[in-house]
């Protein structure tokens, strides 16, 4: 016999509620617009890369493309699926725990087996 | 619902072990599993050294040696040490943090009948007489070429056998990180506890690249795929490198939960807190995260270059720094503790020496340049049985000793124990520390024979007559194991008077709801805080007498894994008979169906009444 029980928000939660809500929804709308100039720059970048334009070098190109794709990663897992709020923390273990392991193995490939 | 035993039919009882989601009972299937394929490996071992007794014999033919010393391996790893300390694991961690049950039994259940069917298919091959043979390492260019199934049994039973494992790992993970009783918080857990976490942690990262792996290896001989064969453009070394990156942290997995057996024990029967609790915390979970790191040396003779060969070998030697501490922590708990030598102690103080020459030898072949020599000679051979047998299988049989009586209800007779410990730990070390001398004296490892007079005869012997002694050892344990449950005689909460942990509070075996109120965590070893305190029942209760929640049992494991088993079959004769496409698509639907009927139905468990549990209290003579 599970017991549900419903909880009513006071008034003064209720304002607490909107205001992060609010506060979400401007956090998100700019890092949407953050990543859009991100991926603009990586676009013109490889663009600019094809038309020969001088200092675009593949040395300047790649490593910029992935670190932007990494930035782009972190923002994604934080803004958009939440993983800046509270009770993320055992998630947020594994994950960096993983990038970690995963890190010497892709190493490891294209150093010593794809090189 | 009650926890009264009632008698039962044969086939109720049948049913009842094979729908079970109750953790204690799956930790008792997997331990019977276990020690199962436990005897098989052992019987395959010794015709492996009833062979090598001699020099030019023939007790065997070379094709047999191949696949007995593949299939004695891949089953004393897969199929032997993981379910026997998985089911240590189920039995006994979510007591340890004052669970009711693991996070997902039914998961739990389909985890234990995959490894089982896993076993059995891989084993299926002895009947079919095609056998795995390319070593349980099953580099792939050879097991490429391997002719008949052999090499198809092993790769599909071990992916079957492996799902279960990471299943069973994530089980356990969700378990420690949600369950916990209130007051159990991480720096409160119990070491083996702790080791399972960091063990399930490591299987969470471990398994899927053996899944990547073996499903290449599947693709490769079954469907045509090319991904090692390196006339198609593919690459026969990264066969080596995905196993490794698994395998290594494998021999981790194996070991960390080993070494939570045993610092519960040094604690118990020094009657002293941990010593370095935290630091032993910290060694565990460092272990866990350099185990990944280090893969490559076993691969030092591929021919990596001695840029990649200079790193792995530091990363390895590495490891033995917080192994250290933790040896130097185990003999710090037993220094100035009120010592008390039971079986399991026993195995504990035989298993520092020998884990100690073991983790030696491991860091001489971490050096890369002597690795040259040692590289495929019985030396290796030494070494890794001196890790897991003398560090694994000790814990093991220290554990069935330390952990009968909670699981089963009764006490295995300590001199037998001890008789066990003496045939097994004098056979184990005449056995293996001979073998070292062998690789240096030039024995290469995997040879089926060798010729006279090469000076390697006596010391086979040695090693053979050795291997007769662990035997008649695990023979004693059988026959102990048979007497106690004959003879049957019930024990109460805490046998061995020294329980520091929660699972030494309750009834051996316990309830199936395992605590009528669950507990209040105080420390570390609160059980122990309590009866410091005059508390005899070990117990405070953080909650009132309420109904409990409880999973119900389900056949639906069993017939999900049941369909993998068939469809199995299907996937390895699909080329050459026409039964196998149409077996492998039914086996697929039988599972895919079978897990449809879990989704749909809506099983929201049942409740065991207030009023039971005051009868179940009762019946034990009140709160005690």
């Amino acid at each position: 016999m599970s017991e549900v029980t419903v909880y009513e928000k006071s008034p003064a939660e209720m304002v607490l509620g909107k205001k992060r809500a609010k506060e979400s929804m401007r956090a998100q709308v700019m890092m949407f617009s953050l990543m859009i100039f991100m991926t603009l720059i990586s676009f013109t970048m490889v663009l600019a890369y094809q038309a020969q334009v001088s200092g675009f070098s593949s040395y300047f190109v790649l490593p910029t493309l992935l670190l932007f794709a990494a930035v782009q990663v972190g923002l994604q897992l934080y803004y958009f699926m939440h993983m800046n709020e509270k009770g993320h923390g055992i998630p947020q273990m594994f994950m960096f725990t993983g990038a970690l392991l995963a890190f010497p193995v892709v190493l490891t490939f294209v150093t010593i087996i794809w090189w | 619902m009650s926890s009264v035993a009632q008698k039962k039919s044969f086939g109720a009882t049948l049913w009842d072990w094979m729908t079970t989601v109750d953790h204690k009972k799956i930790g008792i299937l997997y331990l019977l599993g276990g020690g199962f394929f436990f005897v098989v490996g052992g019987i395959e071992a010794m015709i492996i050294r009833i062979q090598l007794l001699q020099p030019n014999n023939d007790f065997v033919s070379a094709g047999l040696f191949n696949e007995i010393i593949t299939m004695h391996g891949t089953t004393m790893i897969f199929l032997a040490a993981m379910p026997i300390l998985f089911g240590f694991m189920n039995a006994i961690m979510p007591l340890q943090i004052g669970a009711r049950d693991v996070a997902f039994p039914f998961i739990n259940s389909l985890g234990f009948w995959m490894f089982f069917f896993g076993g059995l298919f891989l084993n299926i091959s002895w009947f079919v007489g095609e056998v795995p043979n390319a070593g349980w390492t099953s580099y792939a260019s050879l097991s490429l070429l391997s002719e008949g199934h052999g090499i198809d049994f092993y790769a599909i039973g071990l992916q079957i056998a492996g799902g279960g494992t990471l299943m069973a790992g994530i089980n356990f993970l969700v378990t420690i990180i949600n369950m916990r009783a209130p007051g159990m918080t991480y720096m409160r857990m119990p070491l083996f506890t702790w080791t399972t976490f960091v063990a399930s942690a490591m299987i969470l990262f471990a398994f899927p690249p053996l899944t990547v792996g073996l499903f290449f290896l599947t693709f490769d001989r079954m469907f045509g795929g090319n991904f090692f064969n390196h006339a198609m453009g593919g690459n026969t070394i990264i066969w080596e490198h995905i196993f490794w990156i698994f395998g290594h942290p494998e021999v981790y997995i194996l070991i960390l939960p080993a070494f939570g057996i045993f610092s519960e024990i040094f604690s118990m029967f020094s009657r002293k807190r941990l010593f370095g609790y935290p630091s032993m915390v910290f060694a565990t979970v460092l272990i866990g995260f350099l185990g990944f790191m280090v893969w490559a040396h076993h691969m030092f003779t591929v021919g990596l270059g001695p840029t990649a060969n200079a790193i792995f070998a530091v990363a390895t030697m590495a490891i033995a720094v917080p192994t250290g501490v933790k040896i130097f922590n185990w003999l710090l708990t037993i220094w100035g503790g009120s010592i008390k030598v039971t079986t399991p102690m026993l195995y504990a103080l035989g298993f520092i020496p020998s884990f100690v020459m073991g983790g030696v030898t491991g860091v001489m072949q971490g050096a890369a340049p002597l690795d040259y020599q040692l590289h495929d000679s019985y030396f290796i051979v030494a070494h890794f049985h001196y890790v897991i047998v003398g560090g694994v299988v000790l814990a093991i049989l220290a554990g069935v000793h330390l952990y009968w009586p909670k699981m089963f209800g009764v006490m295995l007779n300590e001199i037998m124990g001890k008789i066990t410990f003496a045939f097994f730990f004098i056979g184990f070390h005449m056995t293996f520390l001979i073998q070292h001398w062998l690789g240096f004296w030039g024995m290469p490892r995997r040879v089926w024979t060798y010729m006279d007079g090469q000076g390697w005869e006596l010391a086979n012997v040695i090693s053979s007559v050795g291997a007769l002694f662990m035997a008649i050892g695990v023979i004693v344990l059988v026959v102990n194991i048979i007497m106690a449950t004959i003879k049957n005689a019930p024990v109460g909460d805490d046998p061995w008077g020294d329980g520091r942990t929660l699972e030494w509070a309750i009834s051996s075996p316990p309830p199936f709801y395992n605590f009528a109120q669950t507990p209040l965590v105080r420390g570390l070893d609160t059980v122990w805080i309590e009866k410091m305190e005059g508390n005899e029942s070990g117990l405070t209760p953080s909650e009132p007498l309420q109904d409990i929640h409880m999973p119900n049992g389900s056949i639906i494991p069993f017939f999900m894994t049941l369909g993998l088993f068939i469809a199995g079959f299907g996937a390895m004769y699909h080329a050459e008979t026409a039964w196998g496409l149409p077996v492998l698509i039914f086996g697929l639907a039988w599972t895919f169906v079978s897990m449809s009927a879990r989704s749909l139905q809506d099983d929201l468990g049942f409740y065991v009444k207030k009023e039971d549990l005051e009868k179940d209290l009762q019946r034990k003579g009140g709160r005690k």
